[in-house]
């Protein structure tokens, strides 16, 4: 049955689907770098560390995003989760306590909430877009509560390093982008190559088949948004770190952001398909958009603007590409 | 209409069938699953174009270019499945597509006035107006439903199984405003399995059976044993094999189980080795027997027994775990993944053989794939294709092939040779009889009576939510398998 012609013509055409959200990074990089004054700043090394410590805390929340978006749900709720855990982590700190326990606490905070989020998915039945829009207000208000209404300071602590340059005339970015790299990885395994991954793609595949062939699909849905959850958690350790204070108004919108890098990078808001390396690469996107618009000196609506349009025609794209491939 | 033909590929849906309406005729469309007549109504409601024949309408030559074309043109259809939006008032349903307005402005005291007018024709105008519609019985919703169709001034009204949702009494009003719609010139085209309500409405009745249109008459001389006659007559060709199998123990009992609507209470025993057919009409709650007895649907009522030990209440995961594999019905909504590939369809209920520390071997997992689309002559391009591009019959190879995979001792089949091609069922045959003879046993669901009296041992039949007595495939003929899933008690033949 394998002709090869055929066989050919269609890995190319998988590759060509793979490689998609890169070359649209590549794209974005290039187009950039056309004028030459820009260009100076902008293709620096030092500049693509700025680009990459700025896109660490869309990325980790990708990585949880990803997943939920992959089983068909959302989750609405991050931008909040990152400001309550930024917050307690905050406090801790100036309650004294070492940083691994002020890591750890900030990061199970955020696996907490992710699970209560799952529960309410789960248990009660109801949509995942409804409950995250419900923990987004009551998380908010929680951080809110918890620093008082204010920004909680502290003197020092060695979690601001995970953000911070090492040095400036040096290569090596800040330790935050190895941590996004590495469960960038570890969450691209996952995903590929075990029976989790292969369950969450089979929720959000078809809820009903994955039911009849015997996954628990509520228990799995506690799991997916309480392991997101621990994402959402790293990616407010790494907002404390680089802030250096804990803001409860932090990182508002932000969810909106991760939800684009997912979509960007060619998953499917029904559920069902979706990569890591792609919503990795769909960050990276938005990121160097920002960064670019900065360097030409376009202003904020241009900016915002230009993401926009960009979130639409990559998911046009999607769409067009998907229906030629179903044809 | 007349000599109207239909194919859809290269099965013939229809074939030269020919059906006239009198005015104010309640004509009775007869046959079983399949037989045509919803295509048949489809072509004359303007869903499908006819390949062939011709329709008339009042003497004109009439050609639907589409189901709003022929409503305006007089033809009105109901369907089984109501068409009401549940949250609009009664009022603003039976006026919808149709509102009296100007200049897009509604005018209310109109279509108050329009309303009231349609539920007084039906003798329904205790209805009120003003309450959402999914307040309402389901009874006087179909009554809302027939009020819209009045709005259109219908010369033609099609009804589809009207019935299969009401009580008796309900079912007795509807009566009433089918005959009064008859006196007032509609002709009405009365779809229904059940033939004591044909002959309660009809005046004249036609029989489809595969595609043609095989008798017809008056249905105050009609006799129900002839018409059942016609309904089955056809030749029985044996591309079933017959591997001899002998039964065990019991491996599956279901006593009196309830679900929620349907089943209202069945009762068998399933043993080793046998291959047990459940016959019905569609709706007769076959499909709902199996869910609850696979833990899908929830049960109310009754008691399941695994290899002899109580199992009642049970999720679909422990089910998998007991050895028992359900094969939906609805392949493409509930049976496959889709969008997934081959290897993860057909190895979703145990990844175990290659998996460890929860990682998968992917290389093994396609390895084992290829050999069972080799054992199951399954045609792709490998184990990495994704499954929504191969055909039903290879779709459906692969949905049996997970649960032949997943070494399930119970196998719950529900249509598995639906919708695909006449050589894919041949093969599921041959796979049946030699699962049968390893020792599994299956549960058979379909509504094609030879391939049920073509495999299976035993054979139950339901009819509205109840299973008959089972017995020896033998002992059936397809005559008295339709007379007990309509109904109609068994003639001593």
């Amino acid at each position: 049955m394998t002709h090869p012609p055929d066989n050919a013509k269609w890995n190319w055409l998988a590759t060509l689907n793979a490689a998609g959200p890169f070359l649209g990074l590549l794209l974005v990089i290039a187009l950039f770098s056309l004028k030459g004054e820009v260009r100076e700043y902008f293709l620096t090394v030092s500049n693509f560390k700025i680009i990459l410590t700025q896109t660490v805390i869309v990325a980790i929340g990708a990585l949880g995003m990803t997943m939920i978006i992959i089983s068909g749900g959302i989750d609405l709720s991050v931008g909040s989760v990152i400001a309550l855990t930024s917050v307690v982590g905050a406090v801790l700190i100036k309650a004294g306590q070492p940083p691994l326990v002020v890591g750890a606490v900030v990061i199970l905070a955020g696996g907490i909430i992710g699970l209560m989020t799952g529960g309410m998915v789960a248990g009660l039945r109801l949509a995942p877009f409804i409950v995250t829009l419900g923990m987004m207000g009551i998380v908010r208000g929680a951080a809110k509560w918890l620093g008082n209404n204010q920004t909680v300071n502290f003197k020092e602590s060695p979690i601001s390093n995970i953000m911070s340059d090492p040095d400036p005339l040096k290569w090596q970015p800040p330790p935050g982008v190895w941590v996004a790299i590495a469960m960038a990885v570890l969450m691209a395994v996952v995903m590929r190559q075990t029976v989790f991954g292969r369950y969450v793609f089979a929720i959000g595949s078809n809820e009903a088949t994955a039911r009849l062939c015997g996954i628990r699909t509520r228990l799995m849905k506690v799991f997916i948004y309480g392991l997101a959850g621990l994402f959402f958690g790293l990616a407010g350790l790494m907002q404390l770190s680089r802030l250096r204070q804990g803001d409860p108004t932090v990182a508002v919108g932000i969810e909106l952001d991760i939800i684009a890098a997912v979509v960007i990078g060619g998953a499917s808001l029904s559920g069902g398909s979706g990569t890591i390396l792609g919503s990795m690469i769909g960050a990276l996107i938005m990121a160097v958009l920002r960064n670019g618009s900065q360097q030409m000196g376009w202003p904020n609506y241009i900016q915002d603007i230009i993401i926009g349009a960009v979130i639409i025609l990559a998911v046009g794209l999607d769409q067009l590409r998907q229906a030629r491939q179903n044809t | 209409m007349t000599g109207v033909c239909k194919s859809f590929g290269a099965t013939h849906a229809l074939e030269d069938v020919s059906l006239d309406l009198a005015p104010g005729e309640v004509h009775a469309l007869i046959g079983e699953n399949g037989a045509g007549k919803s295509t048949l109504m489809k072509i004359l409601s303007g869903a499908y174009t006819p390949d062939a024949g011709r329709i008339e309408l009042d003497g004109t030559p009439f050609t639907p270019a589409n189901p709003l074309h022929a409503r305006r043109c007089g033809i009105a259809m109901i369907y089984q499945e109501l068409t009401l939006a549940p949250h609009l008032s009664v009022e603003e349903n039976i006026v919808l597509g149709a509102e009296p307005a100007r200049f897009g402005w509604l005018n209310r005291a109109k279509r108050r006035d329009l309303a009231r007018r349609a539920l007084e024709e039906l003798r329904h105008e205790s209805i009120p107006l003003d309450v959402p519609v999914h307040t309402r019985t389901i009874a006087e919703q179909q009554v809302i439903e027939i009020a819209r169709t009045l709005l259109t001034e219908p010369k033609v009204l099609i009804m589809d199984e009207p019935t299969s949702s009401l009580t008796q009494v309900d079912a007795e009003n509807l009566f009433v405003v089918i005959d009064r719609l008859r006196q007032r010139g509609v002709s009405i085209v009365y779809i229904s399995h059940f033939l004591e309500e044909c002959q309660r409405v009809a005046q004249r009745y036609t029989v489809l059976r595969d595609g043609r249109a095989v008798g017809g008459g008056d249905m105050a001389t009609a006799q129900v044993g002839d018409i059942i006659r016609l309904m089955v007559g056809r030749e029985i060709t044996d591309i079933y094999p017959r591997v001899p199998h002998s039964l065990g123990r019991p491996v599956l009992e279901l006593r009196s189980l309830a679900g929620e609507a349907k089943p209202r209470s069945v009762s068998f025993t399933l043993r080793a080795g046998e291959i047990m057919g459940l016959a019905g009409l569609i709706g007769a709650g076959r499909t709902e027997t199996v869910r609850a007895c696979f833990g899908l649907d929830r049960i109310c009522d009754g008691r399941i027994f695994v290899l002899e030990h109580e199992s009642t209440h049970r999720s679909p995961a422990l089910r998998l775990a007991e050895g028992i594999g359900l094969l939906s019905e609805n392949r493409k909504e509930e049976g496959l993944l889709l969008n997934r590939d081959l290897a993860d369809n057909l190895t979703l209920t145990r990844l175990n053989p290659f998996t460890r520390l929860g990682f998968i071997n992917r290389k093994r997992q396609c390895e084992t794939t290829r050999q069972w689309m080799d054992q199951l002559d399954v045609r792709a391009r490998g184990p990495e294709q994704r499954i929504g591009e191969l055909s039903g019959g290879n779709q459906q190879k692969i949905a049996l092939g997970r649960l032949l995979h997943h070494e399930a001792k119970i196998l719950l089949l529900d249509e598995p040779t639906r919708g695909i091609d006449v050589a894919s069922k041949a093969q599921i045959y041959q796979l049946m009889g030699r699962l049968a003879a390893e020792g599994k046993a299956i549960l058979f669901i379909s509504s094609y009576l030879p391939e049920l009296l073509g495999i299976c041992d035993t054979i139950g039949v339901m009819c509205r939510g109840a299973l008959t007595e089972v017995r020896p495939a033998a002992d059936w003929t397809e005559h008295s398998i339709i007379s007990a899933a309509i109904g109609q008690p068994t003639e001593s033949a």
